[in-house]
């Protein structure tokens, strides 16, 4: 099992109740995932040539101005940094995959969260309230938000193995499900494509492997279409992109998705209960995604 | 009873806005049919709703409903005025389970009587492991629909996905759309008098007026692979 849930405003000026509409959601799949929780959220987006790095180190009393300084220094960069809990967004006009890079040798527990202009994301360990309240959720703005609430099956309840995955600039993937060729697929992506993995999960995989074929110029939702030739397994698939939310589920579509539309947003979650709270809902369009059938919003899609 | 609020004509009003969802099953499960009907309002997607009725009471739900919402029913009719998630009127043993709007994957899994009707549609595996009850959906249903089904009717106003009636027994589907495929074991059947008096009676139980027969198709099992064979036995 596992819960997800994702929002995407279509109306800009309710951007900053995003966070407000989003968090009820995620709390509501708690019975669906207590052993651990993550955002991502699009906000705040960087300026020109400028890119936000999530980073997350488990000691809240971390120093990151070290951090900070050697991207200063070794960059000859720019750096702002915004702490939130055991996070730290870090913005930067240094180039994001080799200021990422720095900041994951700085100390061997710092891990990066997300790289992009848009994306930010969190996640930690125990139940979904919980790890709300700890990152303010209910306060933050933005246009789309994805959500998981993880019941750990196949890997270790970590920080790192929590959801959502971010493997490319502003892309995130969540996964209810489990992929059977997740190994083969790995060692293809590492071998040919020199992908590098941080966990043994098999949703990284999944967002490696889309992240590769948005590298190759597919949108999300061909992407995400390339999946159902590539990915053999049970999954439903949440990703987003920095405009752009996409939905998925595998042609045997043993895991639950709902999805609802306004003239405001587009609301999924695993199942209806999760999205009861959503103002206008009961007027919404409510439907179940089809298998195999690829949906998106936004973006290049 | 957590019931407050009469509504007109002795309605007795539940809100799961406010009311506990384990009360009000315990109250609808104690219910006297010879009382009113019954009214639950704020359903908000709660799973097993209005589950293990016995008695012949009418129960209205107001909006969508969670997992196997009026599972295992017997003699209670239940209309949900909304979208009904997973497993809906599973394992009924009789009675009416009405839903106004879609039915998600599973729905009347394993029903052994009584009738489930769908006036939107259904997704995957509608009516799996049917044992006897009757099912009546309005728009389409999805994949694998009539999976291992053993005794009952499905109709179909729309279309059937890919592998229908996989590895039936002797339930009886009849389908007016298009039907993807066929499952392992399915095949079409002829149309005899007693098929167009069975479908007519369970279009009239259905309320699908002025539905004629013209395009309905019968399916069913071919029989070939749940009889064992003597010239298999080496397999064995």
């Amino acid at each position: 099992m596992c819960g997800i849930v994702g929002l995407f405003l279509k109306n800009q000026s309710i951007e900053d109740r995003l966070g407000a509409m989003f968090t009820p959601m995620l709390i509501e799949m708690t019975d669906r995932g207590p052993d651990s929780a993550g955002i991502a959220i699009y906000h705040d987006a960087a300026p020109e040539r400028f890119a936000k790095i999530t980073a997350f180190h488990p000691d809240p009393d971390f120093d990151w101005e070290p951090v900070c300084d050697a991207i200063r220094t070794e960059f000859n960069a720019t750096v702002e940094d915004r702490r939130n809990d055991s996070h730290m967004v870090i913005l930067s006009d240094a180039d994001p995959r080799a200021a990422a890079r720095l900041i994951e040798d700085s100390d061997p527990r710092t891990q990066i969260m997300s790289v992009g202009s848009t994306i930010e994301i969190y996640k930690e360990m125990g139940l979904p309230g919980e790890v709300a309240r700890q990152f303010k959720l209910e306060r933050m703005t933005g246009s789309h938000a994805v959500g998981h609430t993880r019941m750990a099956t196949e890997s270790a309840v970590t920080t790192a193995g929590s959801h959502p995955f971010s493997t490319g600039l502003d892309l995130c993937l969540v996964h209810n499900g489990s992929l059977s060729n997740h190994n083969s697929l790995r060692e293809r992506l590492h071998d040919h494509e020199g992908m590098v993995f941080a966990t043994e999960n098999d949703t990284e995989v999944a967002a490696a492997y889309i992240a590769s074929r948005l590298d190759k110029g597919r949108t999300l939702h061909d992407a995400l279409e390339d999946c159902l030739s590539d990915l053999d397994g049970f999954y439903t698939f949440v990703a987003g992109t920095k405009d752009g939310f996409a939905v998925l589920r595998d042609p045997i579509a043993c895991k639950p998705a709902i999805l609802a539309e306004t003239e405001d947003y587009v609301a999924f979650g695993s199942e209806y209960r999760a999205l009861v709270s959503l103002p206008g809902i009961e007027k919404a369009k409510v439907w179940e995604p089809e298998p195999a059938v690829v949906y998106s919003w936004g973006g290049r899609a | 009873m957590t019931a407050v609020a009469p509504g007109p004509a002795n309605i007795t009003v539940m809100d799961l806005a406010r009311d506990d969802l384990s009360q009000v099953n315990q109250d609808l499960q104690k219910a006297d049919p010879r009382g009113g009907p019954f009214r639950v309002l704020n359903p908000r997607g709660a799973h097993a709703l209005a589950c293990g009725l016995t008695s012949g009471i009418d129960v209205e739900i107001e909006g969508h409903t969670g997992y196997y919402c009026a599972g295992m029913n017997q003699a209670a009719r239940v209309t949900v005025s909304g979208n009904a998630g997973v497993g809906v009127a599973e394992n009924m043993m009789s009675g009416e389970v009405w839903v106004k709007g879609d039915a998600s994957q599973s729905a009347g899994a394993t029903a052994h009587g009584g009738l489930l009707v769908v006036e939107g549609n259904t997704a995957a595996r509608c009516g799996i492991s049917l044992k006897g009850a009757d099912i009546v959906v309005k728009g389409d249903v999805g994949h694998m629909s009539m999976f291992l089904a053993q005794a009952g009717r499905l109709v179909v106003l729309g279309d059937a996905g890919d592998s229908l009636g996989d590895s039936i027994y002797e339930a009886r589907i009849y389908v007016r759309g298009k039907v993807a495929s066929l499952g392992a074991d399915c095949i079409e059947k002829e149309m005899r008098e007693e098929h167009r008096t069975e479908l007519r009676d369970l279009l009239e139980r259905a309320g699908c007026d002025g539905v004629g027969l013209d395009g309905f198709r019968r399916y069913g099992s071919a029989r070939q692979l749940y009889h064992f064979k003597a010239e298999n036995l080496d397999s064995y």
